[in-house]
C-alpha cells in the first residue's frame, strides 16, 4: 500500500520534473471545485495598483471591426510582473482585447481604435508605434502551437536573428536559455536540429513560449494556450506560467476558469464586449461584485 | 408500475432488425461489385490511352532507329549528336535534331526567365498584399488567360510583336527565340501565379501571425517563414509553367522563325530557332506515311514524351511533398 503510493509519487515526479519548485501551485489539478491561486500570495497583493507599477493602461479602449463593435470602453490598468486571466463567453472580445496589446489586429482590414490602449506609458494605436519594437516585447503565444516548419533551434533563435544576432555562439547560449526557461531544455537538447513539428502539441506550446522569451520581452500575452493541449500538458503550461510570473508580465485569456482561478493574480470578466468586472482572482471568484459575474462563474449563463 | 415497464421495455428493443437477411446481403453484395467493377473499367481507361499512346509511339518511332541502311547506334548517334536536319534530301538525308532539341530549350528555358519571377512577384502579391477584393478580381482574370487560344497568341506573336521588335530593337526578323519565348512566358504565367498562388495561401495564417508577433516585418516573414514552407509547391508550380512552354506548339510554330540552328553567338535571342513541337506539327502533315522521315518525326514525339514525362513525374513529387504533414 505504502509502496503503491510511493511509486505514484514517483511517476509524477517523472511526469514533472520541475515540481518540486512549484509544488503549491501542482498540488491539485482534478476538475472540481475552483481553487484559488497559491494562498501565500493574497496578502501582498493589492486590490489596486500603484501607479509606477502599471505597465498596460488601458482607458475608455474601444475597438471596432468595420461597424462591428469588438471590444467597448475598456477601462483596466495591469500590473507588472503580474498574471492576469481574461475570462468570459465566447465572442465576448477576450482575444480582440488581448490582440490589441501587440496590435496583431492590424493584420484585419477596416478595424478601427478608440481611447487610449498605453503598455509603458506609450500609446500602441498612436501613428508613430515602432510596431516591430512593440511585438519583440510584448510577445504572444497563441491558442493552436504554431511552430515554424523549422528545426527547433531555428524556432527559439528565429527572433533573436530578426534583431540581428549572428554569432553563433550568442545565439546558442540564448536557445538554451530560453529552452531551459520554458521547460523544454531537457526533453529537446539531443537534438536541436529535430523539425519542430516531430513533437507533441505540449511540447510544441512550450517550444512557442522558448520561442516568445528569446525576444526578452516584457509582457507575454497568451490566447488560450492551452485549450489545444491534454490535462498534462496543461499543467506544464501553468507551471511555466508560474514560474515565469516577476519577471514578465502575463496575459492570459483562457475559457477555463479554474485555470483562471489557479494561475492568475487578478482576473477580468469581460462579456459582450465589456469589461463588466475586474479585480482580485480570489474576490472576484468568492465574493463578485457583479451579478452577471457571478452567473458566468457559477456556471448559470455562457 | 406498468408504464414504467413498458416503458423499459421500448428503451431495450430495437425496431429494426440488427441482423442482414439473405436477400439484402446478396443484392448488395452484387451491387458493391457492380459499382467496383464500372469504377475499374473507368479509371483503367484513362491509365490505357496514356499507355497506349506510349506504345503508339514507340512503335511509330521505332522503324527509324532500326532501319536496315544504318546501324541502330549510328542513327542514334546522328539522331542526338547532328546539328543538320535534312530528312526531305534525297540522295542524302540527314536526321540529326540537336539544333532542334536546343531550339525547344531556347525558347523554354528563357519564357521561364521571364515568367517565373514575374509569376512568383505577382503569387506573392495576390497571396499576402493584396486585399480580398482585389484578390477576388484578379486571380478569375489571370486564370483567363489560360482560356486564350494558343492560335489567338500566335497571331499577337506575327502581328503585333514582330513588326514591334523589328522597328524599335532592330532585329532583323522578328520573328525569332525572343518573340516565341515573350509568348510563351505569358502562356505559362497563369500555371505558374495561380499554382504558386494556391502554395503561399496554404501556409496557414496562424504561422505568418506567429513570425509578426515575433517582430518581423511583412518581408521578412514572407521570404524567411512563407516562401521556405511553400517551397515544394513553388517548385511545382515552376515545372508546371515550363511543361506548358515545352509541349506549346502554334505559337512556337507562328513566332519562333523555325530555322534549324543552333544561334550564335548563343545568346544572340534575336535569331530563328526551330523547336520539336513545330518540326513535328509543321512536317508531319507533308510527309508520306512509312517513309523514314515520317517515323523520324515519331522519334522527336518520343524525345519530348519522354521530356514531358519526367517532369510531370518531378511535379507530382513535389505536390505530393506539399500536401503530405511535414515531420
Amino acid at each position: 500500500m505504502l509502496l503503491s503510493s510511493d511509486k505514484i509519487q514517483k511517476k509524477q515526479q517523472l511526469l514533472r520534473p520541475n515540481m518540486e519548485r512549484l509544488s503549491s501551485q501542482t498540488a491539485d489539478r482534478q476538475p472540481g471545485p475552483i481553487r484559488l491561486a497559491d494562498p501565500n500570495r493574497k496578502p501582498e497583493l493589492q486590490q489596486t495598483i500603484r501607479p509606477e507599477r502599471v505597465i498596460i493602461r488601458s482607458k475608455d479602449f474601444s475597438f471596432y471591426y468595420g461597424s462591428k463593435i469588438g471590444v467597448e470602453k475598456i477601462t483596466m490598468d495591469i500590473e507588472a510582473g503580474s498574471v492576469t486571466a481574461i475570462i468570459g463567453p465566447s465572442g465576448c472580445g477576450k482575444s480582440t482585447f488581448l490582440r490589441c496589446i501587440n496590435r496583431m489586429n492590424d493584420l484585419i482590414p477596416n478595424t478601427r481604435a478608440e481611447g487610449l490602449l498605453a503598455v509603458g506609458g506609450q500609446n500602441v494605436y498612436d501613428k508613430n508605434t515602432n510596431l516591430v519594437n512593440l511585438r519583440q516585447q510584448v510577445g504572444m503565444v497563441f491558442q493552436k502551437p504554431n511552430p515554424f516548419a523549422k528545426s527547433i533551434y531555428d524556432n527559439v533563435a528565429y527572433g533573436p536573428r530578426l534583431q540581428g544576432i549572428r554569432r553563433r555562439s550568442e545565439l546558442d547560449a540564448i536557445v538554451e536559455q530560453c529552452l531551459r526557461d520554458a521547460a523544454l531544455w531537457e526533453e529537446v537538447k539531443d537534438d536541436l536540429s529535430k523539425s519542430a513539428l516531430a513533437l507533441s502539441g505540449g511540447q510544441q506550446q512550450r517550444l512557442c513560449i522558448a520561442r516568445t522569451l528569446a525576444n526578452k520581452p516584457k509582457i507575454i500575452l497568451m490566447d488560450e494556450p492551452c485549450s489545444a493541449l491534454d490535462p498534462l500538458a496543461t499543467a506544464r503550461i501553468e507551471d511555466l506560467i508560474a514560474a515565469l510570473k516577476g519577471t514578465y508580465t502575463i496575459v492570459i485569456v483562457t475559457h477555463n476558469m479554474q485555470q483562471a482561478a489557479r494561475v492568475s493574480d487578478r482576473t477580468a470578466f469581460f462579456c459582450l464586449g465589456k469589461l463588466i468586472e475586474y479585480g482580485r482572482t480570489d474576490v472576484l471568484f468568492t465574493n463578485p461584485a457583479k451579478k452577471e459575474t457571478e452567473d458566468y462563474i457559477t456556471g448559470r449563463f455562457g | 408500475m406498468t408504464t414504467a415497464g413498458s416503458q423499459s421495455d421500448a428503451a431495450v428493443q430495437f425496431t429494426r432488425p440488427l441482423r442482414l437477411t439473405f436477400r439484402d446481403d446478396l443484392s448488395s453484395t452484387l451491387l458493391s461489385w457492380l459499382v467496383k467493377s464500372f469504377l475499374f473499367v473507368v479509371t483503367f481507361c484513362s491509365v490505357a490511352a496514356v499507355l497506349l499512346i506510349f506504345v503508339f509511339v514507340i512503335r511509330q518511332a521505332a522503324p527509324f532507329f532500326a532501319e536496315s541502311r544504318v546501324s541502330p547506334l549510328e542513327r542514334l548517334t546522328e539522331f542526338f549528336t547532328s546539328r543538320r536536319w535534312f530528312p526531305e534530301h534525297q540522295a542524302h538525308p540527314e536526321y540529326g535534331i540537336l539544333a532542334i532539341i536546343a531550339g525547344s530549350f531556347y525558347v523554354t528555358i528563357t519564357s521561364l526567365l521571364i515568367a517565373v519571377p514575374t509569376g512568383l512577384l505577382a503569387a506573392v502579391f495576390l497571396s499576402d498584399i493584396a486585399s480580398f477584393r482585389t484578390r477576388q478580381i484578379c486571380k478569375p482574370l489571370i486564370e483567363i488567360l489560360a482560356a486564350i487560344p494558343s492560335v489567338a497568341y500566335g497571331v499577337f506573336a506575327v502581328m503585333v510583336v514582330a513588326p514591334w521588335l523589328q522597328k524599335n530593337i532592330g532585329f532583323p526578323t522578328g520573328t525569332n527565340a525572343l518573340n516565341a519565348s515573350l509568348i510563351l512566358s505569358v502562356m505559362a504565367m497563369p500555371t505558374i501565379i495561380s499554382v504558386a498562388e494556391d502554395a503561399l495561401s496554404a501556409v496557414g495564417r496562424e504561422i505568418r501571425e506567429a513570425s509578426y508577433a515575433l517582430g518581423a516585418t511583412r518581408a521578412e516573414t514572407m521570404l524567411r517563414i512563407v516562401i521556405p514552407a511553400a517551397h515544394s509547391g513553388i517548385l511545382a508550380a515552376v515545372i508546371l509553367g515550363m511543361m506548358r512552354a515545352v509541349g506549346e506548339t502554334m505559337v512556337v510554330w507562328m513566332a519562333s522563325g523555325n530555322a534549324t540552328q543552333i544561334p550564335s553567338p548563343w545568346w544572340d535571342l534575336s535569331q530563328s530557332v526551330r523547336t520539336m513541337t513545330a518540326t513535328i506539327a509543321g512536317e508531319l502533315g507533308e510527309v508520306p506515311q512509312g517513309t523514314t522521315h515520317f517515323h523520324s518525326l515519331f522519334a522527336i514525339g518520343l524525345v519530348l514524351l519522354i521530356f514531358t514525362f519526367c517532369l510531370n513525374l518531378l511535379s507530382e513529387h513535389f505536390i505530393m511533398q506539399m500536401k503530405k504533414p511535414k515531420r
